[in-house]
């Protein structure tokens, strides 16, 4: 029981009563449509956190994959005349072979130079959602039909808080799975060696593929539903600036985390809403927020939070 | 049939020889040591034998079969495993996770399975603990088991890095300076860990600067210096050869000793 509570296992499990007790004590819609946003996006970040956290590898372009999600859901329906629960199954898969391509090559690379690549390949995913208009729609983007599900309509705060609630606990679970598996070792090696971990017999390339893939996917599903969730899609949905908002979540709340990245991805949803309160001097707040947590808090609020508490008991 | 042939290799790097014309063979279960000034060429013979700089000359074979030029894991597929002069552990995994990475080769690595943790994951994951901790044991690292890396003294990563590189169940073991920095007791112990492995079966090379261990355990030792090969034979013939001497003392100190002596 100790080793479970101790173990990967674990924070699933807060997060699942977490998810589950949640709604009684939002008091409004607009709170629960919030958390709806943050179940979402703590999605993509979990998946980004196997990449970035756990096999350290860095990504500054998986908002293309959020993209990719998100239009799939929008242009499968409307012009390929496919149900929506399909566009979003064709979409994370779509994702997924797109990242296996790409990933072969661009994983070749290692720090600075695999941000930079990553960087160009998030921006080519924004210049084709922003300039196949006939498809896309455009700079202004394109309305996205709502899903249904065994005749019931999928929409409003409430039923997509525990879509994405429901889908992030899974997205942790299979997350814990992984971290816990051979896979999930072979990941960490590579992260503090990658020469070790190839004199140990492991494929470096095919595990960091491994990684990226996957988190492609998990970007996929969480772009698909904010999509439906929103009922629009714009290619700021895929923009640059999405790809960086992803990985300060990751980084903020703590890199080889799975609950860091949920708590990150609360932080920079929650805070702009907020931080209204200082009107123009919004950005400013929330840019010394960030930039505090960093200094004070270097290892990311979660990791961080938790060596000071077992430094307090021992 | 020797465990390893290497057979005139040679490597340069922009126009300075490394390695030129390196030749031996090592039969299972010797201890084998290369020795040799600083920069003799030691540690770059090793990283070329298990694949992380391809040469320029010459053949590496493993068992008979020619492997010049594969990438390391692969070479661990075929039996090949090593440890760093400038320790390559895991650092923020625990010191059973460092082994359990060792076992990777000999785990399932099915990677949909792992997505949802079928059972035999679980079955696996304990048969790969239980194999870490015996080699923890065989290394007596036990009790430090669940301790992050990281956070262990010097003598006990090197015994770590030997016992994640036997994790991976080789037939040919590079050590390299696996006592380096580690007190008399400390060296004691790996000088043990090392004769039980050669006795298990398997052929250990090893690169060393304390030669009080090197000519106490190896069977037979091969000189390098400035890239060449300057002799090979016991620890009695290499310690009486006049190049050696030279090569380690230069010809200057080769004077000074003898004088010394006298």
């Amino acid at each position: 029981m100790r080793r479970f509570l101790e173990g990967p296992y674990a924070g699933v499990l807060a997060l699942a009563i977490l998810v589950a007790v949640l709604p009684l004590a939002l008091p409004s819609l607009f709170y629960l449509r919030i958390a709806a946003l943050i179940g979402i996006f703590a999605l993509v970040v979990v998946g980004l956190n196997l990449l970035i956290g756990y096999a350290g590898q860095v990504s500054l372009g998986h908002a293309g994959f959020f993209g990719v999600g998100a239009y799939a859901v929008a242009i499968g329906p409307t012009y390929l005349g496919l149900p929506a629960w399909l566009a979003l199954i064709a979409g994370a898969a779509i994702a997924g072979l797109i990242a296996f391509l790409v990933g072969r090559p661009i994983l070749r690379l290692r720090g600075h130079y695999l941000a930079v690549a990553t960087l160009g390949m998030g921006l080519l995913f924004a210049m084709v959602f922003a300039n196949e208009s006939a498809w896309t729609g455009g700079p202004d983007g394109m309305p996205v039909p709502h899903l249904d599900l065994f005749g019931f309509r999928m929409s409003g705060a409430r039923t997509w808080y525990w879509i994405s609630g429901v889908s992030l606990v899974i997205g942790a679970w299979v997350a814990a799975n992984v971290i816990a598996s051979p896979t999930g070792r072979a990941l960490r090696a590579i992260h503090d060696s990658e020469t070790a971990a190839q004199v140990l017999g492991i494929d470096v390339a095919r595990y960091k593929l491994i990684a990226f893939v996957l988190s492609a996917v998990y970007a996929a599903v969480a772009g698909a539903y904010l999509a439906m969730f929103d009922g629009l899609v714009t290619p700021e949905t895929a923009g640059f600036l999405r790809s960086i908002e992803f990985v300060t979540m990751a980084v903020l709340g703590g890199l080889g985390s799975t609950f860091g990245g949920i708590v990150g991805a609360a932080l920079l949803v929650l805070l702009p809403q907020v931080l209204t309160v200082f009107q123009d001097y919004e950005h400013i707040a929330l840019g010394l927020i960030m930039i505090v947590v960093m200094i004070f808090l270097p290892a990311g609020i979660v990791p961080s939070l938790a060596g000071l508490l077992r430094w307090r008991r021992s | 049939m020797s465990m390893l042939a290497v057979e005139g290799l040679g490597i340069t790097f922009g126009g300075v020889t490394a390695l030129a014309d390196v030749s031996f063979e090592v039969k299972p279960a010797e201890i084998f040591a290369i020795i040799g000034p600083n920069g003799a060429g030691k540690t770059t013979l090793f990283n070329v034998i298990s694949g992380l700089y391809p040469p320029r000359q010459g053949r590496v074979r493993l068992n008979g079969e020619d492997v010049t030029g594969l990438p390391p894991d692969r070479l661990a597929r075929r039996g090949l495993s090593r440890t760093f002069q400038n320790l390559q552990v895991f650092f923020r995994m625990t010191v059973a996770e460092n082994i359990m990475v060792g076992r990777h080769l000999h785990e399932r690595r099915n990677v949909l399975a792992h997505l949802f943790t079928l059972p035999s994951v679980l079955a696996q994951n304990r048969a790969t603990r239980a194999k870490a901790e015996n080699l923890l044991a065989f290394v007596d690292l036990s009790d430090l088991a669940d301790r992050t890396a990281g956070s262990l003294p010097y003598g006990a990563l090197r015994r770590l890095e030997i016992a994640r590189a036997l994790a991976t169940e080789p037939k040919l073991l590079l050590l390299d300076e696996p006592a380096a920095g580690c007190n008399p007791v400390e060296t004691e112990e790996i000088d043990n860990v090392i004769q039980k492995i050669a006795a298990s079966g398997v052929a250990v090379v090893l690169v060393e600067h304390d030669m009080k261990l090197v000519m106490k355990i190896s069977h037979r030792i091969h000189v390098l210096d400035r890239g060449r090969t300057i002799a090979q034979g016991s620890a009695a013939d290499v310690r009486n050869n006049e190049q050696v001497i030279a090569a380690y003392l230069g010809r200057h100190g080769q004077r000074e000793a003898a004088r010394a002596q006298d």
